[in-house]
């Protein structure tokens, strides 16, 4: 491995043959086997793979953080500057953590302490390695604060995370992290749980700060987009093994491993399907919209929560988290919903399943919708089903798998007996489940088997209309491709209509028919997929777009400058009227928000 | 806050109207019969008549009811039947001793539970640890007079090294707190230790660790306060436990407080004091959990009281 471009080769972190090891009930199990890499000064590395790579577990390894004495390093060399880190004491390791090499994690919701203030996790990361008197600390908080560009730091320092978004909480990471001037930066999927724009922000502050300190930073992540966007040089990990190592153009252009071709081949590109209308299943083909009824019609559809409190906890203040949305979807087509967290995505889909209170008009089939009735929630649901996100949670796990896809059946009293089993039977083949597998509990499954059952549970009632609520975002890239594939089998042979609501933009796109862009609780686009992503209109839009990670290390941002603030909050006082996005038509189909644009900008 | 305070004291006046509706109607059903307890076994019905007359006991339920009810919203707990004295006094007199008791049992029980279930939690899966557990499992289940009366034995008949029973000084205090505190401390022990471990595993644990702190830091800054807020709540609910234990322990250590007075009222069957010490308790659990919930946002920050 040698390092081109003309910066100063300096190495500082050496790994040599490193084997860590888990031990399971039936021995240990080696989960890094033989990884062996060196990180100069200055450069960014990504270690890229999916769940179950072993890549979290290398960097436990060099932080000599791993989950004692469950996981342990087998053998191998870690050298920092010439020093080998795993024949080094705790004591002398502590001294390394924080200090000569620090780490952000994946979840700043849960990575800061909630009964700290910002201020005395920050100082403690200060001065357990320079002990300096307090107005010190307090100082250079501040300087790293700033450095971290959080909008008024000295606030900051008196707050608590609870208090902070989360990508206020990941720049507080990053001001942890570099706050003793470290060699190494390991960050392990910074920015995975972070919204596309915040997302982008993480990652144009991490690249100025590099170029500012010069710190080596460790990048792991599943997603080939931030790789491409940040890495020199990239190795790709599979079941513990480098299967490519090289420069990030290299990996992306001319990969070696069949692992690290089917890994790219499975990415969801933006820009993928310009020129075409219709989702990759559907053979290119646009629908004919227009003539036919619309299956579902929502008009003026609008949530909201409230907040009790005061003496005879009344209503003070109301959570806006839908206002006034009006879409339709057509029989055959798959509409989806995109934008960023709070932004009323998913509550327009469970208002939608007659799961929270709502308020406006929706008509099913023909059928208006009371909000209010029991008896239609039911026939509601017959037509209507959902496949939520997280395929471990929502199964219950006392429960065979066969009897949770019956369950609808039962409850509805469609089938019983015999005539019950085929009928189950016949659902997993079709999800791409061996039937046998009906007697088996949710455990024995993995994530992408388990949200075929959730597929399989949606589809036994045989509804017109699948809501999909961030259905493929927990899953690995190569096993997401699969399960869209299956939705889109699924639509082209029975006609099935999906409401599709994720973040994901290339995903959308992939599976679109059409897209609505929603934006504190409104729509602010809609229309046929060709025109909101080759001529998306509404600036919101057009930041999302702007902010997707492309997976092509040619096509780099150098500015992330366009993409900044974060989403107001929707909680609003009882004499709050939201100013309406007012739709206007640009095109057929193509509706753009005009009012609310200036508001987004 | 202040709004949240006056709403959790008027539930405190409803639940402790609750309390006494359920607990006059109990005693009245009771087939015991107060007038005769007073009279005495010798006394001739016309005698038992009289008394029964006088106390009032002969009015229907609501009545007698609502004329207690009356006099307590004066302030009067009414006359026990039988020692002629105020119960508001009697129970005056008696309170303190049952608070220093219950704060030297609360203080047992958290310095004994805590510290037993944070090292279980450190040391787990190890000879420790299990053994620590076992001992928790033991104070869990062993029976406080059982307790009481194997400690007295042991260190006040055998070893000498405290006063067998009575009232005065610290060396009073220990083993009746003690025997009180063994209970909890089984509890708070198996709480702590999962509370702790749940807490070990949170991702800002790993931060902490990650920053380089030592591992007493860790512990005593990170995980301790958040380990400790399951517990918060667990100890408002415990005074009420306290309230059954007290009866047991103070009769077995001859410990002068509302415990042992309940104790004798119910053998007696003595009305007004039974109602009045129900009362008290009644006002401490209440007042306990509203301290827990209102201590839980000092330590919580996330916690806000509306």
């Amino acid at each position: 491995m040698t390092e081109q471009g003309s910066k100063a080769v300096e190495k500082i972190l050496e790994v040599r043959d490193l084997v860590t090891q888990v031990a399971t009930p039936s021995g240990p199990k080696t989960v890094v086997d033989g990884l062996s890499f060196d990180l100069c000064r200055g450069e960014t590395l990504c270690i890229a793979g999916e769940s179950g790579s072993g890549k979290s577990m290398t960097s436990l390894s060099i932080m000599g953080l791993l989950p004692e004495p469950m996981a342990r390093v087998a053998s191998g060399e870690i050298r920092l500057n010439g020093t080998d880190l795993l024949t080094l004491s705790e004591r002398a390791m502590r001294d390394i953590r924080g200090n000569k090499i620090a780490m952000i994690f994946q979840e700043p919701m849960t990575s800061l302490n909630p009964v700290l203030t910002i201020g005395r996790q920050l100082g403690e990361a200060i001065s357990t390695h320079n002990p300096m008197p307090g107005s010190r600390v307090r100082a250079r908080a501040l300087e790293v604060l700033k450095q971290v560009r959080i909008s008024e730091p000295e606030k900051r320092l008196s707050q608590y995370p609870h208090e902070l978004s989360g990508g206020m909480r990941q720049r507080v990471m990053i001001a942890m992290a570099l706050a003793c001037n470290p060699d190494v930066l390991i960050a392990d999927e910074p920015t995975t749980a972070l919204d596309v724009t915040i997302q982008a922000q993480i990652l144009g502050l991490m690249r100025d700060l590099q170029r500012e300190t010069g710190t080596a930073i460790i990048l792991i992540t599943h997603d080939m987009g931030v790789v491409a966007e940040m890495a020199d040089r990239v190795i790709v990990m599979n079941q513990g093994k480098v299967v490519e190592s090289g420069t990030v153009t290299d990996v992306f252009e001319k990969p070696g491993d069949p692992y690290t071709r089917g890994l790219l081949a499975a990415v969801p590109r933006l820009g993928a399907m310009t020129g075409t209308e219709g989702p990759a299943s559907s053979d290119g083909k646009a629908l004919e919209r227009g003539l036919a009824k619309p299956l579902v019609s929502v008009r003026d559809l609008t949530v909201r929560f409230d907040i009790r409190g005061g003496l005879l906890q009344r209503v003070q203040k109301r959570v806006h988290a839908v206002e006034q949305v009006s879409f339709d979807i057509f029989a055959g087509e798959t509409l989806s919903i995109v934008g960023e967290s709070g932004c009323g995505k998913s509550t327009t889909g469970r208002a939608l399943m007659n799961l929270i209170p709502w308020q406006g008009e929706v008509v099913i089939d023909g059928r208006e919708i009371d909000a209010n009735s029991r008896i239609q929630t039911r026939e509601v649901r017959r037509n209507i089903q959902m496949i939520f996100q997280d395929p471990y949670a929502s199964l219950d796990p006392r429960m065979t798998v066969g009897e949770l896809v019956a369950e609808p059946l039962v409850i509805h009293g469609l089938a019983s007996g015999s005539e019950l089993d085929d009928r189950v039977e016949y659902l997993f083949r079709r999800v791409g489940l061996p039937a046998d597998a009906a007697k088996r509990h949710p455990h024995e499954f993995s994530g992408g088997q388990r949200q075929r059952i959730c597929i399989a549970r949606a589809l036994s009632l045989s509804p017109k209309v699948i809501i999909a609520d961030e259905s493929v975002s927990a899953l690995d890239v190569s096993v997401q491709a699969q399960v869209l594939d299956l939705l889109g089998e699924l639509q082209a042979e029975s006609g099935l209509s999906y409401l599709f609501i994720s973040h994901d933009m290339a995903v959308v796109e992939q599976i679109s028919h059409r897209v609505a862009v929603m934006y504190m609780g409104q729509i602010v686009e809609i229309g046929p997929r060709q025109a909101v992503f080759e001529n998306p209109q509404h600036p919101y839009t057009k930041k999302l777009m702007a902010a997707v990670p492309i997976p092509d290390p040619r096509k780099r941002r150098q500015d992330f400058s366009l993409i900044t603030g974060e989403v107001p909050s929707p909680v609003h006082g009882l004499d709050y009227q939201p100013e309406l996005a007012d739709l206007q038509q640009i095109a057929a189909h193509h509706f753009v928000a005009k009012s609310a644009m200036e508001t987004a900008a | 806050m202040i709004a949240y305070i006056l709403r959790r004291l008027v539930q405190a006046i409803l639940i402790l109207l609750g309390v006494s509706i359920v607990t006059y109607a109990l005693l009245y059903m009771l087939p015991a019969d107060p007038a005769r307890q007073i009279a005495g076994r010798s006394a001739t019905a016309e005698t038992v008549a009289n008394i029964r007359e006088q106390l009032g006991l002969n009015l229907p339920f609501y009545e007698q009811y609502l004329r207690y009810l009356g006099n307590l919203l004066t302030g009067d707990f009414g006359r026990s039947y039988l020692q002629k004295t105020e119960v508001g006094e009697l129970i005056a007199a008696r309170l303190p001793a049952t608070l220093l008791l219950m704060a030297g049992a609360i203080f047992c029980e958290l310095l004994f539970g805590l510290t037993a279930g944070a090292i279980g939690a450190i040391k787990r899966n190890t000879p420790l640890d299990r053994g620590l557990m076992v001992a928790s499992f033991v104070g869990v289940s062993a029976p406080q007079f059982v307790v009481g009366i194997l400690m007295l034995y042991l260190f006040a008949v055998v070893l000498g090294w405290f006063p067998i029973g009575g009232y005065g000084t610290f060396a009073h205090l220990v083993l009746p707190s003690v025997s009180m505190g063994f209970l909890g401390a089984g509890w708070y022990s198996r709480m702590m230790r999962s509370s702790m471990l749940d807490v070990l595993r949170q991702d800002y644990v790993r931060t902490a660790r990650a920053k380089g702190l030592g591992r007493a830091r860790v512990f005593f800054v990170h995980a301790f306060p958040n380990a400790l807020l399951p517990i918060i709540a667990m100890i408002g609910i415990d005074i009420g436990m306290f309230m059954s234990g007290i009866v047991v322990v103070e009769s077995v250590f001859g410990w002068p407080g509302i415990g042992q007075l309940a104790w004798q009222a119910i053998q007696r069957v003595d009305i007004p004091i039974i109602m009045g010490v129900t009362l008290v308790s009644a006002c401490a659990i209440v007042l306990g959990n509203l301290l827990a919930d209102l201590v839980a946002p000092f330590i919580d920050p996330r916690i806000k009281l509306r």
